[in-house]
């Protein structure tokens, strides 16, 4: 599995931040985006789907293999 | 007061959102009116439109073409602004658009990062412990005057540099503002209050420069001059005025919910892990703020004739609750998984505080529950309940063994 933050659509609400904070980094102006290539450990894809789930934005997509 | 509300006899052509059955149940409503007219219209306070359904609202959010931030007052006020002249864009970036908006909101940002609000966490902690040390003994405490109203303010004192002994004064600025403002005598005098205060401040912290908020606004060059002084004004009221009144609504619903709904509040005490989850349904189910957006030209939206010049009121809290979005929309889920909930907004005025509202209603639940982990509403006891632009108990009597 591997995702991207839309930087166009993400406005800093930090829902993914504050679900998976090993996966997503948001810097200090809120912007939020998935740390290294954006592949996602295969233990942490519920949680990403959470996140994808949970943005408000959605702003978070996941990216076809 | 000067409150004009006579009975509302059609919400979908005649709400009020200063009705008393209105700021007591809007959620009875808003469920009737998505059914019924999903963008109601009133002409109470100017002609003024009112959605109720997640899709539009987040839409109408986006568009911020049609749809500007220059008045955001839910209530609107028809007197002479006396901080219009002092204030060239008002409260920024609350009140601008783009491009405006862009620079003024990354001026404030950073003093609610991630990282920032971590470093507020320990005190607003010994904050809580405090207030409760006052009334613990006694059995009894008004959880909304004596604790919610109480802490956000302190910690947004902290951030601006302002002494928190005066956290009554700024609470009573922040009712007048936001509260009250149709009644001009409580609006206006709270401006100019306030706007004297911060004058003041702002000069002692020119000769006299800290770590706070005002301080490094002042410090602060856009293309290598200093920011006008009415935008420092401007956006240190923004911070204290938009982060007083609403956290302390959201801590006030919440243990208003814990009080009347013992399922959850046992729960919540057994399942300490639950509270991410539990402060993000507490947040969606009682969404505290209403914002309004000026119709900027003449546009038909799903069939409603917008003029230039209407109000609409971004009814956040209506869209929280669309069971089109939300499954068992009115009951509150403290475990829920899927929780797009906009209680902060959507789109480019997302609100710059969540983080720090986020953490203060965590710490404060959890602070609360530790101590007083049993309580229920006291009996007979009178509940207050502000509404319009903020919702949240302002009296709330409880008692714990």
């Amino acid at each position: 599995m591997k995702i991207r933050v839309d930087p166009d659509k993400c406005q800093g609400h930090a829902r993914c931040y504050a679900l998976l904070p090993e996966l997503f980094s948001v810097d200090d102006y809120g912007q939020s985006t998935v740390v290294g290539d954006g592949t996602v450990p295969v233990e942490l894809e519920d949680k990403a789907q959470l996140a994808i789930a949970n943005c408000p934005e959605y702003a978070i997509e996941e990216l076809s293999p | 007061m000067a409150r004009r509300t006579s009975p509302v006899s059609d919400w979908a052509t005649d709400f009020d959102v200063l009705d008393a059955g209105y700021i007591a149940d809007p959620f009875s409503i808003w469920d009737e009116l998505r059914q019924s007219c999903p963008i109601a219209h009133s002409s109470r306070r100017g002609s003024n439109w009112l959605p109720t359904r997640y899709e539009d609202i987040t839409a109408m959010a986006h568009d911020i073409e049609h749809f500007s931030s220059v008045e955001v007052a839910v209530i609107p006020f028809d007197g002479e602004e006396p901080e219009e002249t002092l204030l060239p864009y008002g409260l920024p970036p609350i009140s601008v658009d783009p491009p405006v908006h862009t620079w003024t909101r990354r001026l404030l940002l950073p003093w609610f990062s991630h990282r920032k609000v971590d470093s507020y966490e320990a005190m607003t902690r010994d904050l809580c412990t405090t207030l409760i040390d006052a009334f613990i003994e006694s059995g009894h405490a008004d959880a909304a005057e004596n604790y919610a109203q109480q802490i956000p303010v302190r910690v947004i004192a902290r951030i601006l540099g302002v002494p928190g002994e005066l956290a009554d004064t700024f609470t009573g600025w922040v009712r007048d503002v936001l509260e009250f403002a149709d009644d001009e005598e409580r609006r206006v005098g709270a401006m100019e209050a306030l706007f004297t205060y911060f004058i003041a401040e702002v000069a002692s912290r020119r000769e006299q420069p800290s770590d706070d908020l005002l301080s490094e606004l002042l410090q602060t060059e856009m293309d290598g001059a200093p920011l006008d002084d009415g935008v420092v004004l401007g956006a240190a009221a923004l911070v204290l005025i938009a982060g007083v009144d609403t956290t302390w609504s959201s801590i006030g619903s919440s243990l208003w919910h814990l009080a009347t709904h013992e399922e959850d509040r046992k729960r919540l005490v057994a399942e300490p892990e639950l509270m991410s989850t539990a402060v993000e349904e507490l947040l969606r189910a009682y969404a505290p703020v209403t914002m309004a957006r000026l119709v900027t030209s003449d546009v038909d939206y799903k069939g409603c004739p917008m003029k230039a010049g209407d109000k609409l009121l971004m009814n956040f809290p209506a869209a929280n609750r669309d069971p089109e979005v939300f499954a068992d929309a009115d009951k509150v889920i403290l475990d829920r998984q899927h929780n797009r909930h906009v209680a902060f907004g959507s789109g480019i005025h997302r609100c710059a505080g969540s983080n720090l509202a986020r953490m203060e209603l965590k710490v404060a639940l959890e602070e609360w529950l530790k101590r007083i982990p049993e309580f229920r509403l006291a009996e007979g006891a009178e509940l207050s309940w502000a509404g319009g632009q903020v919702r949240g108990p302002r009296v709330l009597p409880v008692v714990f063994p």
